[in-house]
C-alpha cells in the first residue's frame, strides 16, 4: 500500500474541521491536539505494520475515538460546541453526534465555515491566508514561513494572533449569515492572493510554489461545492487559477530557471488544466457582473489558446487590460498592458506606454518593471541601455531564480 | 543466518520531531516504508513485529502491580521487528537506515538466542 501524496496534510484540514464542530471553535487548539495524537498513533502503528488499506478511514476512526474520550472526560470541565451541548451530555446521543460530525457533507460544510471564519474582516489579508494554510491545508508555521520568506517566529505570531480572533468567536461563520456576500468576496480575494503567492512569489523553491497554487485551486473548488458560493465570479476565479497553473510546468525549466511567457515551450503546458479552465470560464459567463477575475481569466485564456506568441491576439489582450484598469486597477496591470502594446505596435510604443504609467513609483521595487524596459530597449538595439535596466532589475530580484534570469538577460546584451 | 530483535526506543522529543507538522509526519512515514521495504527486498525481514502502546502495567508479583513502564522514562520501547542477518555486525549495519535516528531515537539490536546448539 502506497501513501497518497500529502495524505496527512489533507486529512489534517478535514479532521480539524470535524472536531471543531464537536468541540466548538473556542477549542480549536484541542481539536488540533487530537489530530496530532491521531497522526502520532498512525505513525507508530503504520511504520511497523505497514499502511492500512484505507488510511483516511483509519485516521478518522482514531480521531472519533479520541473525541469520544475527550468529551467523556472533560464534559463537566469544559463547554464544547454550544449547538451540540445537549447531545454531548448524554451517552445515548454522544456517539451518534460524533459519528455525524465525520460524515462527508458535514466535513465539507465545516471546512467551508472554517474558510469563511479565517477570512474575518478584522484580520489583515496576510493573516487570513496564513490561517487558511495552517488550519485548512495543514501546513505548519515553519512551512508557511519559508514559503513567504519571513521568519518562523513572526509567522507563528501571525498565526496565533489570527487564531485568537478565530477562537474568540462564539461559533464558526454561518453560511446563511446576512454578511455572506461580503465575506465571500474576502474569501475569494484571500484565495486569489494565495494563488498569486504561489505563482509569482518571492520564494525560490519551485515545488513549494506549485503546492501553494495547488492548494489555492483545491480550496476554490471546495468553495464551488457550496451552492451559495458557486457564483460566476467564483467560477472565473477558478478558471484563472487553472489557466495560469497550466503554464507552471513551462515556467520553470529543468535547470530551475525562469522562462517568461514569450519564451515558453507551449507543448509543456498542462492541456487538462487548460480545458478545465476554459470550461470554468464558459460557465462564469453569466450574470451582470464582469469581475477582475473574469477579465484576468479571459487574458489567460487568450494566451492558453494561442498556438504561438506570433499567433496571439495581442490587440484583444490590450483591450482587456484597459478593461481591467477600470474594474480592478493595480500597478502591474499597465505594466503588462505596455508589454502587450509592444507586441502589436512595436517596442517604441511599448516603451512609451511604460513611461506613461502614472504611478510608476509604485513599481520601483518590482524587478519586472526595469526588466520590461530592458527587453524593449534590447529589441530597439539599445544594448547599453538594456543592460543597465537588466542590472537594476537584477539588483531588485527577490530570489535566486529571478536573479539568475535577469543576470542572464543582462549577459545577452553584452554579447550581441 | 541468525535472528536479531530490533527494539525501537524513542524519546518524547523524537516523537514530537517526527510529527511536528502533517508534512513531516508524511515524510517520516515514507522513510520508514522505504527502509522496511529495503529490508524485505533483501530478505532480512523475518517478522515486521508489532507497535507497542506507551503505557501498560509493570508487575513484580501479585501485590506489586504499578502503572508503567515508567512515565518519567526518557526513551520508551515503541515497537519491535525481527530481522535475519549473518551476524550482529550485519544486523547493526542494516539498522543504520532506520529513520528513528533523525529525531534522536535509537535501535537496540539483540541477538535472539538459538535453541539448536
Amino acid at each position: 500500500m502506497e501513501l497518497s501524496e500529502h495524505l496527512f496534510r489533507r486529512e489534517s484540514g478535514r479532521l480539524v474541521a470535524s472536531l471543531t464542530r464537536i468541540f466548538g471553535v473556542h477549542n480549536l487548539a484541542l481539536a488540533e491536539d487530537v489530530v496530532q495524537d491521531a497522526f502520532c498513533r498512525a505513525l507508530e502503528v503504520w511504520k511497523v505494520r505497514g499502511i492500512p488499506d484505507n488510511p483516511s478511514a483509519w485516521l478518522m476512526a482514531v480521531a472519533k475515538n479520541r473525541a469520544l474520550d475527550v468529551v467523556r472526560r472533560e464534559r463537566t470541565l469544559r463547554t464544547f460546541a454550544p449547538e451540540l451541548a445537549r447531545v454531548l451530555e448524554s451517552e445515548w446521543t454522544l456517539a451518534p453526534a460524533i459519528e455525524e460530525a465525520f460524515a462527508s457533507p458535514v466535513i465539507r460544510d465545516e471546512q467551508l465555515k472554517m474558510m469563511f471564519s479565517c477570512c474575518h474582516p478584522s484580520l489583515p489579508e496576510d493573516t487570513q491566508i496564513a490561517l487558511v494554510l495552517n488550519t485548512l491545508c495543514g501546513f505548519g508555521a515553519s512551512e508557511i514561513a519559508s514559503a513567504f520568506l519571513i521568519g518562523r517566529a513572526a509567522m507563528e505570531k501571525r498565526i496565533s494572533r489570527g487564531k485568537k480572533v478565530l477562537a474568540g468567536e462564539k461559533r464558526l461563520f454561518d453560511l446563511s449569515d446576512a454578511d455572506f456576500g461580503s465575506r465571500l468576496s474576502a474569501v475569494r480575494r484571500a484565495l486569489y492572493l494565495l494563488f498569486n503567492e504561489g505563482y509569482h512569489s518571492a520564494s525560490g523553491e519551485a515545488a513549494v510554489r506549485a503546492e501553494l497554487c495547488g492548494e489555492a485551486i483545491r480550496m476554490t473548488k471546495l468553495l464551488l461545492e457550496a451552492p451559495s458560493a458557486a457564483q460566476p465570479e467564483t467560477d472565473a476565479l477558478a478558471a484563472l487559477m487553472c489557466l495560469h497553473a497550466a503554464r507552471l510546468p513551462a515556467r520553470i525549466d529543468l535547470s530551475g530557471d525562469l522562462n517568461p511567457l514569450l519564451d515558453q515551450d507551449r507543448s509543456r503546458w498542462d492541456r487538462a488544466l487548460v480545458h478545465e479552465g476554459l470550461a470554468l470560464l464558459d460557465r462564469s459567463a453569466t450574470g451582470a457582473v464582469v469581475s477582475g477575475y473574469h477579465i484576468e481569466a479571459a487574458i489567460a485564456a487568450a494566451h492558453a489558446t494561442a498556438p504561438s506568441v506570433a499567433a496571439t491576439n495581442w490587440k484583444v489582450i490590450v483591450q482587456m487590460y484597459d478593461r481591467l484598469m477600470d474594474v480592478a486597477p493595480s500597478p502591474w496591470v499597465p505594466l503588462n498592458r505596455a508589454i502587450a502594446i509592444a507586441q502589436t505596435d512595436g517596442p517604441d510604443s511599448g516603451l512609451e506606454a511604460l513611461h506613461a504609467i502614472p504611478d510608476s513609483d509604485r513599481l520601483s521595487q518590482y524587478p519586472f518593471y526595469p526588466a520590461a524596459l530592458g527587453e524593449l530597449e534590447l529589441r530597439r538595439g539599445n544594448l547599453d541601455a538594456a543592460r543597465g535596466h537588466f542590472s537594476s532589475a537584477a539588483a531588485l530580484a527577490r530570489n535566486p531564480v529571478e536573479r539568475r534570469f535577469l543576470e542572464r538577460r543582462a549577459g545577452v546584451c553584452a554579447r550581441e | 543466518m541468525s535472528q536479531f530483535l530490533y527494539l525501537y526506543r524513542m524519546t518524547a522529543a523524537a516523537r514530537q520531531q517526527a510529527n511536528s507538522t502533517p508534512e513531516r509526519a508524511q515524510q517520516n512515514m515514507q522513510r520508514w516504508m522505504k527502509w522496511m521495504a529495503e529490508l524485505d527486498a533483501k530478505g532480512h525481514l523475518k517478522d515486521r513485529g508489532q507497535p507497542l502502546e506507551n503505557t501498560g502495567k509493570v508487575v513484580r508479583g501479585q501485590k506489586a502491580v504499578v502503572d508503567g513502564p515508567y512515565t518519567e522514562a526518557k526513551d520508551l520501547v515503541g515497537g519491535f521487528t525481527i530481522v535475519e542477518a549473518s551476524d550482529i555486525d550485519q544486523a547493526v549495519d542494516l539498522s543504520y537506515g532506520c529513520p528513528i535516528f533523525e529525531g534522536g531515537g535509537s535501535v537496540e539490536v539483540r541477538p535472539v538466542m538459538k535453541m539448536d546448539l
